[in-house]
């Protein structure tokens, strides 16, 4: 499903370029559970750039369904990461003057499903990670484990085949991050595909494939569990 | 993405900032207030203008003696052959000029008239009965001048109310006499109230017979006679016939001058209405600046909402879509100020003759669909750089705080010094710059000098 291939990044800082990514080739298969991991600075967060469409690789090719990345419009991407990519950021990333259940809708805003049908998608979404009763609290009224959550079900609200999440429990206490794990996990089982950025080794323990990068080059690759 | 739901995003990032965006606001609503303001108190003055000028009589023709007007091409000045228009003329006129119904000759002079010890300075018209219709006064008690007057040069005055008053006060004016420049005249009538006009006030004439003005005056000449002609479109055909006859009298020479009163009012509609225009422009101008307020808070808006726009831009949001949001809020700005302004600047323009009674104004639809238009258009021309600006933002750049996947902003070099030296007291928050997270605190919150200084060795690893 995923295909990178010899992908390299170079951004250019002043009159330096600087090589973010190197050579990077992976394939991923519907239905992974995936932790990429690595010190700061190894090109994690590029990579999911990358990845998750936000981004075009400098060399190399990406396809995402047999679909060619490098050479769709700003647009043709914007609808990709709409309709087949899930994101979860470690900041929560929700915008702060809308209530949870608003949050939820803003994807569908934007492949213009008209209001009373983001509604009805929106809520069972938000009652499925367990936030039924705060569908309407702003972010700031709830906790980092309950803006995690609206995040999630904001990921799926399009039921993208791919989730990113990028260090989705770096900002969490344990037990709210589990909470979390296990609702990625859950997903997982039911056959979407999800890509974890994280420090945690306990996180990666959970997932059956571990990406280790490092100085932008993936340095080992291999299956657990 | 729908319009409604691009309207309503706006509308509620216009709300969460109520006084920015009413400061913003505030640029338009006084600039468009100032146009339809301006531009009314000039309709104003124009139509007051050609009130008065209507008010005159209408169709009238006035023939001066001597050639002022150009149009006719070059005449030398030749004071010897310029002949005076006399009474005479005017007789002509109104006996061989069928296409007028009155020629009225008229000679002015400004004197003292007493009556007892008490005394005034008066402007003296010296006319004839018709004058009456020509320029709508009448006479309120006792006659006017009559024709027989005219002709017997009687010592006769018609006084307007003013000078009765001042003169007379509450005594009967009616038959007495009273000195006019050391002559003795007889007051005959008391004319009709008629106020001010043009700056003149028409109550504080006195009017005598022509013939004997010019005595009074010791001219034989007039100053002008002043014609009329029933029908607006026999103006032209009046102006020949006024020319042929009295070329014929004045030895062959054109040396007067016709002015219509027509001429005269399109001369007024023309310079009144360049001090309109000009007076709108410069009301114009300060839309204009209300404009790039517009702008400059537009731009800011768009820096403080990098963060919305990455977050947007990775959920599927495409470049029109940030355009269109951007877009709908500077224009509703502009809009809101637009509509606000047309309210306080009609709402003004019909206080101020409420007040201030010498200055008319007229609030016309033109000057309303004018600037509102124009504070739209604002919206857009000035919404349009910053608008651009946020759709072309790239949610990927590495360490952009616009990319979602950043979690943290760029700290300015001058103060990692300061952080390495002392890591535990380093104030995170304050270089968080605005708009970086949902909120400040948020993000700073938790986070210690060290992991700061992890984040350097990121940024410089880069």
């Amino acid at each position: 499903m995923i295909e990178l291939s010899h992908i390299t990044k170079t951004y250019r800082m002043g009159d330096v370029d600087i090589t973010v990514l190197s050579d990077v080739s992976l394939s991923v298969s519907p239905g992974e559970l995936i932790a990429i991991m690595g010190p700061s600075g190894s090109g994690k967060s590029t990579l999911m750039n990358i990845i998750g469409c936000l981004d075009r690789p400098t060399s190399g090719v990406y396809r995402f369904k047999n679909r060619e990345i490098s050479t769709l419009s700003d647009d043709e991407l914007a609808v990709i990461r709409n309709q087949k990519i899930g994101f979860v950021f470690q900041t929560f990333n929700l915008l702060p003057r809308f209530s949870a259940v608003k949050n939820v809708e803003v994807p569908l805003i934007y492949c213009g499903l008209p209001a009373r049908l983001r509604r009805e998608r929106a809520i069972p979404l938000l009652e499925k990670v367990g936030l039924a009763d705060r569908l309407h609290h702003k972010p700031t009224e709830l906790s980092g484990g309950q803006q995690q959550r609206v995040a999630i079900a904001r990921a799926l609200v399009n039921a993208p085949p791919v989730l990113l999440a990028d260090e989705p429990t770096g900002n969490l206490d344990s037990r709210s991050g589990e909470e979390i794990l296990n609702i990625l996990t859950g997903l997982n089982k039911q056959g979407v595909t999800v890509i974890i950025v994280t420090h945690d080794q306990n996180v990666a323990a959970r997932c059956r494939r571990n990406i280790h990068l490092k100085d932008g080059r993936i340095v080992r690759d291999e299956a657990t569990a | 993405m729908n319009f409604l739901e691009t309207f309503r995003v706006s509308f509620e990032a216009i709300l969460s900032n109520k006084v920015r965006s009413g400061l913003t606001m505030l640029g338009v609503i006084i600039g468009v207030m100032a146009v339809i303001l301006l531009v009314s108190i000039g309709e104003g003055a124009r139509l007051y203008i050609t009130k008065e000028l209507t008010g005159l009589g209408t169709n009238l023709l006035i023939i001066t003696p001597g050639k002022t007007s150009t149009s006719g091409g070059f005449h030398p000045p030749s004071a010897g052959t310029v002949r005076k228009l006399t009474y005479d003329d005017a007789q002509a006129l109104r006996r061989r000029a069928w296409l007028l119904t009155d020629a009225v000759p008229l000679v002015f002079g400004t004197g003292r008239i007493k009556f007892g010890n008490l005394g005034r300075d008066v402007m003296m018209i010296g006319t004839t009965p018709e004058f009456q219709r020509v320029r709508n006064l009448f006479i309120d008690t006792g006659n006017f001048v009559s024709q027989s007057d005219v002709d017997s040069k009687a010592k006769v005055v018609v006084l307007g109310t003013k000078v009765k008053e001042e003169v007379f006060g509450d005594q009967n004016a009616l038959g007495k006499v009273v000195m006019l420049s050391d002559a003795r005249y007889r007051v005959v009538g008391v004319m009709r109230k008629k106020g001010t006009s043009l700056g003149m006030d028409l109550d504080d004439i006195v009017f005598i017979p022509v013939t004997s003005g010019q005595e009074l005056f010791d001219t034989d000449g007039l100053f002008e006679i002043i014609a009329s002609t029933p029908r607006a479109e026999d103006v032209d055909r009046s102006i020949a016939q006024i020319k042929d006859i009295l070329i014929r009298r004045h030895a062959h020479k054109e040396d007067f001058t016709i002015q219509t009163q027509g001429a005269i009012l399109s001369t007024m509609n023309t310079i009144l209405g360049v001090l309109t225009a000009v007076l709108g422009g410069i009301a114009g101008i300060s839309l204009l600046v209300g404009g790039i307020g517009i702008m400059n808070i537009m731009l800011v808006s768009v820096r403080e909402r990098t963060r919305e726009i990455g977050i947007r831009k990775a959920l599927g949001a495409k470049n029109k879509d940030i355009m269109a949001q951007f877009m709908i809020e500077a224009m509703t700005l502009s809009g809101a100020g637009g509509v606000i302004g047309i309210l306080l600047g009609v709402g003004l323009a019909l206080l101020i003759p409420v007040f201030v009674d010498v200055l008319p104004t007229s609030v016309s639809a033109w000057s309303i669909i004018m600037a509102f238009t124009f504070s739209a258009a604002v919206g857009v021309f000035f919404g349009v750089y910053p608008a651009r600006k946020a759709a072309l933002q790239d949610p990927s750049k590495p360490y952009g705080t616009n990319n979602p996947f950043n979690r943290a902003p760029v700290l300015p070099h001058t103060v990692i010094p300061d952080l390495i030296r002392n890591p535990w007291a380093f104030q995170y928050q304050k270089w968080i710059p605005a708009g970086a997270c949902p909120s400040r605190t948020e993000a700073g919150a938790g986070m210690t000098g060290h992991e700061v200084l992890l984040l350097i060795r990121i940024i410089q690893y880069s």
